[in-house]
């Protein structure tokens, strides 16, 4: 057996010489990898200069970032009861977790607190002319629209006005504030406060938010690769089954055993796939008999989407009709109309998967990876349909006409609809993972006769991650607190699906590859759904007007103008460019 | 080198962390637990260690049908039938987050080769199968599925084609399953 000790006193002069010879990191990275007694490196360490104590510290704050101690004990029981691929569902959850806390503070500490701290809030401020009700919560509407959350409450510069020792000159529109007798509150105890220019910090926390974001996501899809992983499936592998696929993570003795039972089905089946492979007359007919199963399954599913993208667009088209939107304001009922069409989005991007799942059991492709990735294709396709219908409709059709819609403040109207789908859709998958679940699993116990309990399936689960937090990324712009909503969803979201996964469900029986499967949806977070959301965001930057009655843009043609002529007025008026960007009277 | 049971000094601490694949806080949780497996006595000892039977009453360890082997590959005691907590600290910084795919592919080897020749021959690769699939009649191979089997594999693996499978073949093949890191890990 290959030895722990070193045999020899030459051996060890020998490495230790090498480790001389080698850089400080290095070193200790070399020694850690060896695989020797921890006694005996102890020794060989003390043979040469300890390492410096900066470098100690530097290795300990490293260890206490990478770190992330939320939920530690609940994956540890999850992982030892179901395995690694549900473990890798759940820390998926945690990673979005964390970035939308990341979003949440990068916008908190730059949009949220200066415009809430700002004595002088531009526009409506009174809270008590609007309607206040449980149901506003969800719609969004009455109270919340004009609170921090929506964009419409983000005002243009701050307090560009002074009527102490003015340095700069006030902006010619904004006048100082009036009190309650209309006189413009001035005098020496005033004192012109730093103006604040939101608009430009606006456009900058948001696209800075994405931009760290997407930085985060490509480090975390290079650390797998940099693991030498091979994205094409090795077929009839049977070693690498026999040396890789226990899960030593598993614990319980019940699951112990129901791997024991996976690992020995899987075998036999490979063993039994391997020695018959006669290629008769009857194998080419029944692999004509596969292909047409396929091209039908295919079909069936691309024409699914397609009609359900139809469906939403005239439902859309519906909605925002200016007979419905003026119905709309008037009363909380009319309200709850509004949630008609998130309701309708949600139920098909949680209930046509489940159709597609269905289907793809006459297909019955040769390995298990491909199917996953046909039915990722598949999912995939339904959502980006929707939401790019449901695009179509808010930055195309709507910023164009905003009068037809009855709208004061299209930014805010979309922000809203942003905030009900993501709203919507935890509550529908609430009801799916309880309600939804149980009634599969009575199902599939009395009608269709199965003895065990359907399995979680992981892929599914995570493209539902995948699309909520497209949402969240379309609606930031929109609705700056989007990220909180969308981290309190997760929060409770984690809690859900732990519980529906120990009342109704067990691990999937085919074998997961569970890093392979963490880098590809850590790629689609990336690929379709932050670029996807940078790109209309840019789309909305740079070619939609601006609402004129809301908002920090409401004077530019379209928000960048608005900024580049800012900053060649700042330059021109010869105010200091050191004192940064985000320091700049008007 | 040894620890008193009651507290790991600073030095040490920064020693194992340099040295292991463990955080600070896996170290002192580890600690814990090794401490709370010795009996009374015990922890006053310059260096305790652990008979491998209390150990694998480690909920982590004991429904782990390759328990025996793992603890046997840790052992530094000559005859194999106790771990020091230093040997316990390496078990699990093998088995981390972090560890590279070259130790866990090494000590994987070292845990699979049951008669410890140094080479996974055919008694190993069955004693290996039995392990996996579980000690019930239904999961078992046939003696016919295990033949097959085992020929199979040493068809994949054994590139000098001298009937076993040593370490850097062993290690060549599990290179190339990307899941084998995440699946070889425990953690307390």
């Amino acid at each position: 057996m290959p030895s722990r000790n070193i045999d020899s006193g030459r051996q060890q002069q020998q490495l230790v010489s090498h480790l001389r010879r080698l850089p400080v990191r290095e070193r200790v990275c070399l020694l850690r990898a060896m695989p020797l007694n921890l006694a005996l490196k102890i020794e060989l360490s003390s043979l040469y200069v300890h390492i410096v104590g900066t470098w100690r510290l530097l290795l300990g704050a490293l260890a206490f970032l990478s770190s992330v101690r939320l939920w530690r004990t609940q994956l540890k029981l999850l992982a030892g009861r179901f395995g690694t691929p549900v473990l890798s569902y759940f820390l998926f959850l945690r990673m979005l977790v964390l970035l939308n806390l990341l979003l949440f503070l990068v916008n908190g500490l730059f949009l949220v607190l200066p415009r809430a701290l700002d004595p002088l809030a531009a526009g409506d401020n009174s809270s008590l002319l609007h309607t206040h009700s449980v149901l506003h919560l969800l719609t969004g509407g009455g109270y919340v629209a004009h609170s921090v959350m929506f964009y419409g409450y983000y005002g243009n510069t701050l307090s560009g006005w002074s009527c102490g020792p003015a340095e700069h000159e006030p902006e010619a529109n904004v006048s100082a504030p009036l009190n309650i007798a209309g006189q413009p509150v001035c005098g020496p105890q005033v004192v012109a406060p730093v103006s604040y220019n939101t608009s430009l910090s606006y456009l900058f926390t948001v696209t800075s938010g994405l931009f760290i974001t997407s930085i985060i996501l490509v480090y975390s899809i290079s650390q797998y690769f940099g693991r030498r992983f091979c994205v094409f499936p090795s077929h009839g592998k049977l070693a690498g089954n026999v040396f890789c696929s226990w899960d030593f993570k598993v614990t319980k003795e019940m699951s112990v055993q129901r791997q024991s039972e996976n690992i020995s089905t899987q075998l036999k089946e490979q063993l039994s796939e391997g020695m018959c492979c006669e290629r008769g007359p009857g194998f080419v007919r029944e692999r004509r008999r596969l292909l047409r199963a396929r091209l039908s399954a295919w079909a069936a599913c691309l024409a699914s989407v397609f009609l359900s993208g139809l469906a939403v667009y005239h439902l859309a088209d519906h909605m925002h009709d200016q007979g419905v939107m003026a119905s709309v304001e008037a009363d909380l009922l009319g309200e709850s109309r509004l949630l008609a069409l998130p309701t309708v989005v949600s139920t098909i991007t949680l209930f046509l998967p489940g159709l597609f799942h269905l289907v793809s059991r006459v297909e019955r492709y040769d390995s298990p990876l491909v199917a996953t990735y046909v039915s990722i294709v598949r999912n995939l396709l339904l959502k980006v349909g929707l939401l790019g219908v449901l695009c179509y409709h808010w930055l195309w059709r709507i910023p164009s006409e905003p009068e037809r819609y009855g709208l004061q403040c299209w930014e805010t109207f979309v922000g809203q609809e942003l905030y009900r789908l993501v709203l919507v859709d935890f509550f529908c998958t609430l009801v799916n993972a309880f309600v939804g679940e149980s009634l599969w699993r009575l199902f599939s116990n009395r009608v269709l006769k199965r003895r065990r309990r359907p399995t979680f399936d992981v892929s599914r689960h995570a493209l539902e991650l995948v699309y909520g937090q497209t949402l969240t990324w379309l609606g930031v712009f929109f609705a700056p607190l989007l990220p909180v909503v969308q981290l309190i969803k997760l929060l409770l979201l984690f809690y859900v699906k732990k519980t529906g996964l120990t009342l109704t469900c067990e691990a999937p029986r085919r074998p997961w590859r569970a890093s392979q499967m963490t880098a590809v949806f850590t790629a689609l977070l990336l690929c379709p759904s932050l670029l996807g959301a940078a790109a209309c965001l840019t789309y909305t930057v740079w070619t939609v007007k601006p609402s004129s009655a809301c908002g920090p843009f409401r004077r530019s043609p379209t928000p960048l103008e608005g900024q580049k002529l800012l900053l060649w007025q700042t330059v021109d008026t010869g105010a200091d460019p050191k004192l940064g960007l985000f320091l700049s009277a008007s | 080198m040894g620890t008193t049971a009651s507290q790991l000094g600073k030095d040490l601490l920064s020693e194992y962390q340099e040295l292991t694949f463990l955080t600070k806080q896996e170290i002192l949780l580890a600690h814990k637990r090794f401490t709370e497996l010795l009996s009374k006595e015990e922890r006053s000892h310059p260096n305790p260690s652990v008979p491998i039977d209390t150990l694998l009453t480690l909920p982590e360890l004991k429904s782990n049908p390759f328990r025996n082997r793992i603890c046997r590959v840790f052992s530094s005691s000559e005859s194999k039938d106790s771990l020091t907590f230093e040997d316990f600290l390496d078990l699990l910084s093998a088995f981390s987050d972090s560890a590279t795919l070259e130790i866990k592919s090494h000590y994987a080897f070292s845990i699979f080769d049951f008669d410890e020749d140094g080479t996974l021959d055919e008694v190993d690769l069955e004693k290996l199968v039995n392990c996996l699939t579980g000690e019930t009649d239904e999961t078992r191979l046939t003696p016919q599925e295990m033949r097959q089997l085992i020929k199979n594999i040493l068809e994949e693996s054994d590139i000098d084609k001298d009937g076993t499978v040593n370490l850097s073949e062993f290690q060549h093949v599990i290179s190339r399953s990307p899941d084998f890191v995440s699946s070889f890990k425990i953690v307390l």
